[in-house]
């Protein structure tokens, strides 16, 4: 019996290793062993394809058109934001925003090439024409702005703590997590941010690779808060609603955008007119409800930022 | 260049100290234990000999990622919970090196003529007195060169403990990324703190050749 369980663990750390499985899942999933698998991509969004879309005086677009289909920049690690599942199929809400951009350029959102690029590199893959585009929890910042433009934002996140569902005893946000234990990625911003301002005891803070390794020792109660953007967070909480939550108490601004290049104004501006629409029409909010809404948190569309 | 070094000064030095502190305390842990397998693994008991071997053949085929991730993730969930993550990477670098310090200090054993125990049992010394006083000093003549490529491996490994809450020299360039510095440099200053840590290895390695050498 000691054997056996001894056995199943060393699956279950296998599993944890090589898929970042966060524990239990909400939504039944068909593979994964041990109980804990991240969850399977079910359908996207259906996008209208725009017909004679132009984008005058835009090198990036003219490169598109003659491609035929849009290479876009990702995360796949994110659920249900930027995520890439077992079977290799993506979802997520920055996906469906990709999606969206890519047929409001006229061309078919299936067709597009996926990159995932990770946050170090993203500025030197949209600078050197790597990518058309880059779609994965980006925030707009003053430095980046240097580097690359900015379209959107299209969703303003903001640091906040993920914990489980029955423990109401961080509801007041950071002020409450003196004495609790907290995980987020090695070297990441908002753990440093918990450093900072001195929110937790140093013995209390720990760092993984990934947050998906913080959200498996906060289901295995080994930790007590997950701490980073809270549209990260959602997507967690999504797929396990009956275990997880978002606090929902906000303690900074990220202003996510869609990564551009540098001196591409017209495209920026294209693209931009896509995100106004879609926040009028509606789209916009039916793309949130069907990805990070799940987790039970509402979600509206930010003002626009046309520097 | 150099300002990459110094603007996060602080960052390097938190980093490698504590690589520093893994590297020590996992080292002597393992030429502990490791010599203890290697003891095993040579003994007459059939037991102990059956230990030493599965205990080789299991970790010293297994990533050591896995290792970690076992003692971090797999034993949280069977409601163990962890010593500090300090000691606990410790303890993951410490069962997989000890499986190669065993290997190299029994092929040391296995140098030293057969003759030399036998002339030792013949006095009438126990199987332990005739490993420590007989065998194993003259059996670390040859293993100062393999023991010192294992050390300087496990030196190198501490970086995958970055993964796992212990924040040595292999979490720097993550936290570089966040602050937007340079890349590339931030490596390079790496690549030199690590050939830093292992010239004290190389100088000791030559001293302890010199001194174990026959003529």
């Amino acid at each position: 019996m000691r054997m056996r369980n001894l056995v199943a663990t060393v699956g279950v750390a296998a599993l944890a290793l090589t898929v970042g499985a966060c524990g239990k899942d909400g939504t039944p999933a068909a593979s994964g062993g041990g109980g804990s698998t991240t969850g399977e991509c079910g359908d996207l969004h259906k996008f209208d394809v725009a017909t004679a879309a132009d984008v005058a005086g835009s090198a990036t677009f003219t490169k598109i058109k003659a491609r035929g289909n849009a290479i876009v920049g990702v995360k796949a690690d994110q659920p249900n934001l930027g995520y890439k599942d077992a079977n290799g199929k993506r979802c997520g809400f920055d996906i469906e925003i990709a999606r969206m951009v890519s047929a409001q350029l006229g061309l078919d959102p299936d067709k597009i090439e996926y990159k995932e690029i990770p946050s170090a590199n993203r500025e030197t893959a949209i600078a050197g024409g790597e990518i058309d585009y880059y779609v994965g929890s980006y925030s707009i910042t003053d430095k980046r702005k240097k580097l690359v433009s900015f379209a959107g934002p299209y969703f303003v996140a903001g640091q906040d703590l993920l914990v489980r569902k029955d423990d109401t005893s961080m509801d007041a946000g950071k002020d409450g997590l003196k004495g609790k234990k907290v995980c987020s990625a090695t070297g990441s911003t908002p753990i440093q941010k918990v450093k900072d301002e001195n929110l937790t005891e140093a013995s209390n803070i720990s760092e993984f690779k990934t947050y998906s390794e913080c959200v498996s020792q906060l289901l295995d109660n080994q930790t007590d808060a997950v701490t980073t953007d809270d549209a990260i967070l959602k997507g967690y909480a999504a797929n396990a609603p009956d275990e997880l939550r978002v606090v929902g108490k906000p303690f900074s601004t990220e202003k996510y955008g869609i990564g551009l290049p540098l001196a591409d104004k017209p495209l920026r501006d294209k693209v931009n007119a896509g995100l106004e629409a879609s926040f009028g029409d509606g789209t916009w909010q039916k793309v949130y409800d069907e990805t990070l809404g799940k987790s039970g948190s509402a979600g509206t569309p930010p003002p626009l930022e046309k520097y | 260049m150099l300002s990459v070094l110094t603007d996060n000064w602080e960052l390097f030095r938190d980093g490698f100290w504590l690589t520093l502190r893994l590297f020590v305390v996992a080292a002597l842990l393992s030429l502990v234990l490791g010599t203890v397998l290697a003891a095993f693994r040579v003994s007459p008991v059939p037991a102990l000999r059956g230990i030493g071997t599965g205990y080789v053949n299991t970790l010293r085929n297994t990533p050591l990622t896995l290792v970690f991730a076992f003692l971090f993730f797999g034993a949280a969930k069977m409601q163990l919970s962890l010593p500090t993550f300090f000691w606990a990477g410790v303890a993951a670098l410490t069962i997989y090196t000890s499986a190669f310090v065993c290997e190299v200090v029994r092929s040391g054993i296995n140098t030293v003529s057969p003759g030399q125990s036998e002339a030792a049992r013949a006095v009438g010394m126990t199987f332990l007195q005739v490993l420590t006083i007989v065998v194993l000093p003259q059996a670390y003549r040859a293993i100062v060169p393999p023991l010192a490529s294992v050390l300087i491996a496990l030196l190198k490994n501490t970086t995958i403990a970055a993964g796992f809450s212990v924040l040595e020299a292999g979490s720097i360039p993550a936290a570089m990324a966040e602050r937007g510095e340079n890349q590339m440099l931030t490596l390079v200053w790496i690549t030199i703190g690590f050939l830093i840590l292992i010239t004290p290895l190389v100088l000791l390695q030559r001293w302890a050749e010199r001194r174990t050498a026959v003529a």
